[in-house]
This record gives structure tokens, sequence and C-alpha cells, in this order.
């Protein structure tokens, strides 16, 4: 009844080619970010930014990376946080040999950095594609956790290889508290969304969509497959590498190479899977799924009064993810995504269903 | 001839790594020896893992991620039960589990997802390897179980009087070679001789054909996946009474899957033979190169061994994509 | 949010007084002790014993005293798999918990230690790290809300190069002997490294660095390198399944287990038991809890197995791990106790807590009178110095007990001094952290 696009016609190109043709969906948008910035910061508590909010936003910048080459080019990857390891220690040595640059500045080359290293462990993805890709991108995991862990000009010669990171300073303007890095990241969050949404919907995005959907007829309609996979790698990891820089800096503050270790690169392909693979949107549903289903699961069993042991929620929070990841395969391929999108659809007609 | 000269210089490459070595006046032969035995050893046992995917693979043209999963909830059935009933009947028992998760798998997963391309599996059974491992700890333990097999642990000095010093061997390495092999012979007899051997092969070469023909796709996963859980009961046992049971033991299935790149996924013999060409490449590489790296790079500590099996694999799918035995099915780009 | 919740809680307090009801007040007569803890994953076998020791002993304050001089405790669980994020988010979910937030914490991981101590500056909320993290917080100047008590990495690395002199009739006889350290990939394994560089360099002795990656089930090639390189000690520091792989391993390549000599974290009854009778003769250092039952269990059976609220098994009552978590949960309990002095019987702050644990005073008496005789020496710390002395002893696995060798080692200060200041040093400027001034405070 009130979601219906009823009257609203599209007289000029700039109008068709909105990112949000509805006029609902704009207003919808437009709430959600006053709410975001205006409202949210006085509302929740340390520990919801701390330990949910901080975390959503950088791996949802993280997912859409990771989303980008599989969901959009088909390219699949196992390995991504050892993009996000580059994108981190990039910008740890930055900040501690080039201490005037802006954090901005160094957020953009630590992704660069991380762009090239994609490329080179994108390189197999010329000959080879599916499983063996995969675990082509395994031996850019295995290879970086250990590139970390030993070069240690990396660490700055730490003597436990743990590095420890100052606090993000931009423009005189320290962000420390959890609400500050919430706004910070949060913007930054919008600014990679929409890159990614224009990149998706322009001449690149469609080349990837073309190389994922069938690479042999992308190939004869002109498309060069050199070019529109190596380009996935490289924004992908990009995206990535900035993801891993502010995980470092902003979210955990010291680290080691285990942070970025194999589980981070299957929590990454989960949230697209459940999110939905080839959505930004889905982007951020998976990322908020998987942040916030172990620490539910920790606390719920207790604020409904029926504690479990910490093991036990552990256990569980293994089976319930497997669980979840067939399931989302059999029923929905679409991830999250797409049940939003079937509800959207279903508002429309409602109250009447014809 | 021509079209093999990358095999051809990636296999002079390792040959040259192995006899590098004795460049260096100090490795004594028998310690060569030992390396190449400990190498052979490790390598039995990631080709104990790598033999479940290949069977699978096979069959199925699903990449079994969750084999290692399948190793430690096998291993920890069989340790957990043994402290109940005698070993061999907690072997029977585990045996018959495996069996039921092949069903219940094949049921649930694998069905619904029938005819999806190979990394949608791939993803599925990265969900099951989850769910495993969890529900593994969940009606087991997490703690360390032992597997004891009866064989002793201390080391023999064999060969004293060929090398200086003596090489230095375990009994339970070399019975776990023999398991290796008995089971490599075992699994080509069923798939030579038997009646569903040849159906399942049949499957492997063409789902739709051999469906046509009257056999049943559905037991035959399950029968695959059996086996798979069969090799994972053998494996697990095998790596269990010499690690200790324990959650780690999951983490096997990594080391696998660079043996089953090379090798080829749809090859029995190839996860054998991949499997000594990692185990013996890996550990050469950490015992002779490891040091070497540490020197001229000032690295803290060496441990190489971590991703030289996956860049190893690496450079074997640049130069040749189906492996050393693999049919040569894979479209290229 | 939290001073926010804080300040309501006083109020509320104050309110209840007001009205005179007892049933408010005993609400907010709590401490509330944080536990993070790990019972899953590929180090289970050796946080779950440590957990049930650390949490049994705070259930037999309560059960026993009923309380910290009437302050009972509150506890929760919060289980970090070892993995430093999520020990980050436990230590947000925990810190504001109870009516004065976290006592204080024991991150139970060098690695989630590296990661809250940068908190504890913000939160004010101490963290405890009885025998692990940072080698340099030992520097209270620095590192303000860090107490590593009981000793560092440094202090254990020091006391074991101390042993293998005295074996071999002297710290100058160590001169060309080689010492390899097999330790876990971790800045846990990492710590010791720098403190066996430097003695190695004064005495003249070789170091042997060989990594264990996570989880540790792959030795083959480091003990194929071991046999290689012959050293003539091994030292152990590994944690979980690593620790029983590298015996497993070293019975397999014929290393001879009495000259491996593991940290204390390698050496409790889940890292050798694996290895059966393999594991005979094998070394570790013990410091504050070796294994063995004092009056202190006596109380815990007592008071909660024999009631059914114990919180792991009766049989593991009184192994090393067990007792270990017990001792770090007294000197926990005992420092609230020591700050109740200066602060009165309340429910008290980390703030507040941190001076009882600057003024421990943990001597022979208080540890008899806790039924801790035989399982600590004396620990006492200072503004200045957050350790305290770090006393240690060697023991030795019999095949099927741990017995306790004569002879206790104190690390030399002479050597760690220097070497923790430089490190805290760096760390306050990289970290831009304005130090304390202790002379001023206690004035």
């Amino acid at each position: 009844m009130f979601y219906r696009e009823n009257g609203q016609f599209k007289s000029t190109y700039e109008s068709d080619q909105q990112m949000l043709p509805i006029l609902q969906d704009r207003v919808f948008m437009l709430v959600l970010l006053v709410f975001a910035f205006g409202a949210v910061p006085f509302l929740v508590s340390d520990y919801l930014f701390l330990s949910l909010l901080i975390p959503f936003l950088i791996l949802t910048i993280a997912a859409i990376g990771l989303n980008l080459l599989v969901g959009y080019c088909g390219q699949i990857s196992l390995g991504h946080a050892a993009f996000m390891a580059v994108g981190a220690y990039a910008a740890y040595n930055l900040v501690l040999r080039v201490p005037q640059l802006n954090f901005l500045v160094v957020l953009l080359i630590s992704g660069l950095i991380a762009a090239v290293v994609g490329l080179v462990f994108g390189i197999p993805s010329l000959r080879i594609k599916g499983l063996y890709l995969a675990v082509a991108t395994l031996a850019a995991q295995f290879f970086m956790d250990w590139l970390f862990a030993r070069v240690k000009w990396f660490t700055n010669y730490a003597h436990s290889g743990s590095v420890q990171t100052p606090p993000v300073e931009l423009f005189g303007w320290t962000v420390n508290t959890p609400a500050e890095k919430y706004l910070f990241l949060l913007g930054l969050l919008i600014v990679f969304t929409l890159v990614a949404k224009n990149l998706v919907r322009s001449r690149i995005g469609r080349e990837w969509m073309a190389m994922r959907d069938m690479d042999v007829a992308a190939e004869v309609i002109g498309i060069r497959p050199v070019y529109a996979k190596l380009t996935a790698f490289a924004v992908s990891s990009f995206y990535v590498g900035v993801a891993g820089a502010l995980w470092g800096f902003v979210h955990l503050g010291s680290w080691e190479p285990l942070a970025f270790n194999l589980t981070l690169s299957l929590n990454l392909l989960f949230m697209i899977i459940i999110g939905g693979m080839g959505s930004l949107l889905g982007s951020y549903f998976g990322a908020a799924f998987i942040v916030m289903l172990p620490i539910l699961l920790n606390q719920l069993p207790a604020m409904l009064g029926v504690p479990i042991s910490t093991s036990m929620a552990t256990h569980l929070e293994l089976m319930i993810f497997g669980v979840l990841i067939v399931f989302f395969l059999i029923v929905e391929p679409h991830g999250l995504a797409r049940l939003w999108a079937i509800g959207k659809e279903k508002l429309r007609l409602w109250p009447f269903p014809h | 001839m021509r079209k093999n000269w990358p095999v051809i210089t990636l296999g002079l490459v390792l040959l040259a790594g192995l006899v590098a070595p004795f460049a260096d006046r100090s490795t004594s032969p028998g310690f060569y020896v030992e390396v190449l035995l400990g190498g052979l050893m490790a390598g039995v046992l990631y080709s104990l893992v790598a033999l479940g995917f290949a069977l699978i693979f096979k069959a199925s043209g699903v990449f079994n991620f969750a084999q290692g999963a399948m190793v430690l909830f096998a291993a920890l059935a069989v340790a957990r039960l043994a402290e109940q009933v005698p070993l061999w009947v907690a072997m029977l028992i585990a045996m018959v589990i495996m069996v039921a998760l092949a069903w219940v798998i094949e049921r649930l997963v694998l069905r619904p997802l029938v005819n999806q391309e190979g990394v949608a599996l791939l993803m599925a059974t990265l969900g099951v390897s989850y769910f495993l491992d969890g529900f593994g700890q969940t009606i087991w333990g997490s703690d360390i179980y032992k597997i004891e097999l009866g064989i002793p642990k201390e080391p023999v000095m064999i060969l004293e009087s060929l090398f200086q010093g003596g090489i230095l061997v375990n009994k339970e390495d070399f019975v776990a070679a023999i398991v290796a092999t008995a089971l490599v012979a075992a699994l080509a007899l069923f798939f030579q001789k038997t009646t569903t051997g040849r159906a399942l092969r049949a499957v492997a070469d063409d789902h739709q054909a051999a469906q046509s023909i009257g056999i049943p796709l559905n037991r035959i996963w399950v029968i695959v996946w059996s086996v798979a859980g069969f090799v994972a009961l053998v494996a697990g046992v095998i790596w269990g009474s010499k690690l200790g049971v324990q959650f780690s033991l999951s983490q096997v299935a990594l080391k696998a899957l660079p043996v089953v790149i090379l090798g080829g996924f749809t090859s029995v013999t190839g996860a054998v033979v991949g499997g000594l060409i990692i185990g013996v490449g890996e550990k050469m590489a950490e015992v002779f190169l490891g040091p070497v790296m540490v020197k001229a790079f000032d690295l803290a500590g060496g441990g190489i061994e971590n991703w030289f099996a996956y860049v190893l694999a690496l450079l074997f799918l640049l130069v040749r994509p189906e492996g050393l035995f693999g049919e040569k099915l894979i479209d290229r780009v | 949010m939290n001073r926010r919740a804080n300040f309501l809680m006083l109020a509320v307090s104050a309110m209840a007084a007001a009205i005179g009801s007892t049933a408010a007040m005993a609400q907010a007569k709590e401490q509330f002790f944080p536990v993070l803890s790990y019972r899953t994953g590929p180090y289970a076998p050796n946080g779950a014993p440590f957990a049930n020791g650390f949490v049994d002993y705070l259930k037999l304050v309560n059960a026993r005293d009923g309380g910290i001089n009437g302050v009972k405790i509150t506890y929760e669980e919060c289980e970090t798999g070892y993995a430093t994020d999520r020990g980050v988010e436990c230590y947000e979910r925990l810190k504001g918990k109870g009516p004065t937030g976290a006592t204080l914490f024991h991150p139970l991981s060098t690695g989630i230690t590296f990661a809250v101590t940068d908190k504890s500056f913000n939160d004010k909320i101490p963290i405890v790290t009885a025998g692990y993290g940072r080698a340099d917080s030992r520097d209270g100047t620095v590192f303000g809300w860090n107490f590593p008590l009981g000793g560092t990495y440094w202090d254990a690395a020091d006391m074991l190069v101390q042993h293998v002199g005295k074996k071999e009739g002297g710290l100058d006889k160590l001169k060309g002997k080689k010492i390899a350290l097999v330790y876990h990939d971790s800045p846990y394994g990492k710590e010791p490294i720098a403190l066996l560089q430097e003695r190695a360099k004064m005495h003249g002795f070789e170091v042997l660095l060989l990594p264990v990656t996570h989880p540790g089930v792959e030795q083959k090639a480091t003990w194929l390198q071991i046999r290689q390189q012959r050293p003539d000690y091994v030292f152990l520091w590994g944690w979980g399944v690593m620790n029983s792989t590298s015996i497993k391993e070293a019975v397999a390549t014929g290393y001879p287990r009495e000259k491996m000599y593991g940290v204390w974290w390698s050496g409790a009854e889940p890292d050798v038991t694996p290895a059966g009778d393999g594991a005979k003769g094998y070394n570790a250092l013990v410091f504050l809890a070796p294994a063995g039952q004092g009056a202190v269990h006596k109380d815990v059976i007592k008071y909660l197995h024999d009631k059914g609220q114990g919180t792991g098994k009766k049989e593991e009552i009184g192994e090393v791990l067990y007792n270990r978590g017990m001792v770090s949960a007294m000197m926990s309990v005992e420092a609230v106790k020591r700050a109740h002095i200066k602060y009165g019987k309340k429910p008290l702050r980390g703030e507040e807590v941190r001076w009882g644990l600057e003024n421990l005073a943990i001597d022979k008496a208080a540890i008899k009178r806790l039924g801790f005789d035989g399982f600590m020496l004396p620990v006492s710390t200072s503004c200045a110095d957050h350790a305290g002395s770090a006393p240690a002893s060697v023991h030795i696995w019999d095949g099927k007990r741990w017995n306790v060798q004569p002879g206790i080692y104190e690390a030399d200060q002479q050597i760690l001094k220097p070497m923790i200041r430089a490190s805290a040093e760096k760390y306050a400027a990289e970290k831009k952290i304005n130090k304390r001034d202790c002379a001023i405070e206690a004035g």
C-alpha cells in the first residue's frame, strides 16, 4: 500500500539511472543515514560499538571486496584474509616509517599495495578456475601468514612478532572513543559502497558479470578475460586491504599474524554466501550475520535463563554455521539479500495480493 | 614431447633440489636418508587423507573439504569408544557411524545440490566440515584422547653398517606405510573387480549414462561416501595413534589439498604419489632449504613447509593443471 | 557508558542504604570477576583445567568465607578459543558487568594480553598475566595496568639458562654449547627469544630457533633439524597439543627427554600423558603451583565437589594447571582483600584493585593460612615492579607424576632490567604514553 512506485515516472536518463529509483527507497535510505549518523552514537553502548558495530562496518568493506571478486566476477578465493594482512602491515609500516602521512592517504596506499599483491596472486586465474583457483588462493593465504610472521622488517623487529598501532589521527582529530571510530568507519563504508555500486553498474562491472556468467561468450563479444579478471582481483584486494588496515588500526590496535588466518578468510566467504553473492546489500547482511551470530549464541541462552557452558556455545556455533551454510546453498543460493528482495516484493503487493 | 617441457623443467628443478643437499659437505648421507624417510612417512599420511578426496571427487564431482573433519570425527569416535570396548569393536562401531554419516550427508546435502557447480558443492562441504567439528566435539568431548595400537614408539636404528650413525626409523611409521599400501591395493581391487566398483567408475565417467543403464545414483553416492568414511577412519586411527586425537586433526585436510592438485583430482594413484612427493618435498625444503633462507633473509625461523606444498601445487597447476595422473578434463581458460 | 553505569549503581546503592533495605544492599555487595577461558579448540585440553581451578577457587571463597570480607564474588565465563579477536570481544563484554565493573582480567593468552593492554589505559582495569604476557610489562611506570605476577617469559628463559648452566657446572661452561628453542609461533613463543639471545652473547652459546606453526601437530621437520644439529638442550615453549606432539617427536627421533626443558606452560599433565612412557625424564619449569593437593584442595572437595558444585572432574583437582588456576584466582582475591584495607570492605573498582595489586604482600604466613603451603612462594609487588619476585623450580615427569627438584631459581634482574627498560620505553614512545611517577603517587 505504502511501498508502491505508481505514478513515479522516469522522464530523463538521469532519473532512469538513479541508484535508488523508487522514492520510498530514497526516503528510507535517508532516514537510515540520519539515524545511523545522528542517533546511533548517542543510543548505543560502548560494548555494542566495540564488539558489534565496528567489526561489522570493517568486515562489510571486506565482504564487499570479496563479493566483487566472487559474486560479480565468479572467481573464487579462499585466501582473502591474506590481502587483509597485506593492507594491515602496509599501513603499520607506512605510519611507522612515514609518520607525517595523513591516515586516509595511508589507507589508500595500503589498499593499493594489497591490490598489487592481489594482482600477482590473481594471475593463476588466467589459466585455472573453480576449485583449482580456490587452492591457488590458499597458497596466498599460507604464504602471507608465513611472510609476516618471519620477515622481521614487517613487524619492525618486535621481539614477540606482535605489532602495536598508535591511535588514528585525521586532520588533528584523534579517532579514539568508540563512537568516533564508528562515525569514521561509517563514513568510509558509505564511500566504499558508493564506489562499488557504481563500479558494478559501469562498464567494468558488466564485464565482470559477463565473465562470471559465461567466460567464452564474454570473450566472443570482445571482453578481454585478462583485463576483466585481473581488475576484479585488484579492486577486490584493494577493498580487502583497506579493510585489513582498518581492522588492525581501528578494531584490534595490536595484532599478530594469526589475526589474519584462514578462519578469517573462510568467515569472509561465509559472509557473502549467507548474505548473497553478487549483491552489495548481501555483503552488509552477511557481515552483520557473521559478526552477530557468535555473540548472540554466547549470550542468548543466558538471557533466556537456560545457561549453557561456554564450550557448548562454541560447539553450537560451529554446528549452526555449518547447517546455515548448507541451508542457504540449498534453499536460497542468493542469500539473505534475496530474502530481502522477496520481502520487498511482498510489501509492494500488500495488502492486496494481486 | 615439446608440449611437456614445463613439466620436465619442473621435474628437473625438483630433482636438483633432491640432490642439492649433497653439495653441502656437512650433510651426512645417513641423515639425508632419514629426512627422505621422514618425508615419505609424512607423505603416506597425507596420501591417506588425499585418497578420501580423490574417491569422492571421482564419483560425484564433489571437492570434499570435510574430509579432514571426517578424519577427526572417526578418530574421536574410535578413541572414545575404545575406552569402553576393545579396539576392534570400537573400530567396527565407528565404521557403522561413518556409514550412517555418509547416508545423512548424501540425503541432506548432496541430493538437494545435485547438478550444482563445483564451487557451490565445495562450500557445502565446508559447511559439513564446520558442523562435524562442532558435533564431534559435542558428543565425544574436546580433550586429547589416545588410540593405542600397541606399536612400540621407540625408534630403532637400521643400516648402521651402511651409514655412519645409522638411520633412525619408527615402527609406527612402517605400519602406517603398510596399511596405506594395503588400503590402496584393496581400493584398486574394489574398483576393478567388483560390480559395485564398476558401477562407481561408470558413475564417475558419466552420471547420466550410468543412470540410464540403471545404476542407482543415490546409492552409489552413499557407497562412495562410506568408502571415503572408511578411508577417513583408517587415516584417523593412524594419525590419532601418532599425534593423539584432538581437534587439530581436522586441519590435516588442508595438507591434503595440494596433494590432490599435484596428483590429479580423479586419480587414486595420483593421491598416493602426490602425497609422497609433497611429503618429501616439504621435509626436504624445511630441513635443507629452511636454514639457508633464514640466513639469507634474516628470517625469524624457518617454517617454510607451511606454504611449500601449496606453492609447489600452484606451480604445477600452471604447467599441468590436470595433475600427474588426472584425466584431462579441465577446461582451461 | 561505563562511568554512567557505575554512577547509577552508586546512586542506587546509596538510595537503597537510605531506605535500609538489606536485600538491595546484598544485591550491590558483589565483586565481579570476569573469567576468560578456552574450553574448545586446539588448546582446550590445557585451558579447561586452568579455568576449572580458577572458578573453583572463586566458588570456594563464596562457599567457605561468604565472599571477600563479606563481599560476594560473582563471575562470568567467556570463551576466547585462544583467539585474539574473540578475547577482545569478551573483554568488552565483561568489563562493565557487576556493580563496579570488572575487577581485573586474566586474558590467558599472550596475544589477547597485547591487545587489551592498549585498552586498559582507558578502562582502568588491571590485566593480570600470571606467568605469561609481555615481558616488559613488569615496568609499572609505563604499563600501569599490567601485572605479570609470578614472572614473565624472560624470567623463565633466564632461569632455564641458569639451570642448564648449573648442570654443566657453571654458566661459563655453556660456551660453545647449542640450545634449541622449539617455540609456538605466536607472541607467546617469541617472547623468550630476546632474552636467550642476550644470554647467548654473554656466555657464548648458540641459540637455534625452531618455530612450530599453530596448532603444532606438524613437527617432523623441526625434530629432524634437531636430530641434525644435535643441540645440547632443547627448550620447549609450547602450548596445548603442541607440547605432547613435541615429546612424541622427541621419542621418535631419539632425542633424550632428560635434555628437554619446558617452560611452565609446557609442564602439565595433558602435555606428558599422551606421550605415555616416552615422556619419562622430561623436565619443565614450575612456578607457583606444582602438582599435588594441600589444605585448600581439601576445602574445595569439602565445600564444592562433595556438594556437587565442583566445576570440573574431581580427578583434576591437584593437577598442575588446575592448581595454577587456583593460585591465579587466589592472588586476585588477595589483591582485592589488600585493597579493602585502604578503600573499605565494599565492592571495588578496577582502579582501586590496582592499588591492591601494587601493594600485594603474600608472605609465608599468609600462604599457610590460605592453605597454599607448598604451592607458592611469597610474592610482593610495588608500583614500579609489577611482577614481584618470581622464583621457580624445575620438575621432572617420572611417568606417573611430577617431582619437584630441589633448588629455586630466580632470574638475574641485572640482565633483565635494562632490557625491560628499553622495551618499555619503546612502547611508551610508540603509544605516546605518559609515564607514571611512583614516588609522587606513593606520597
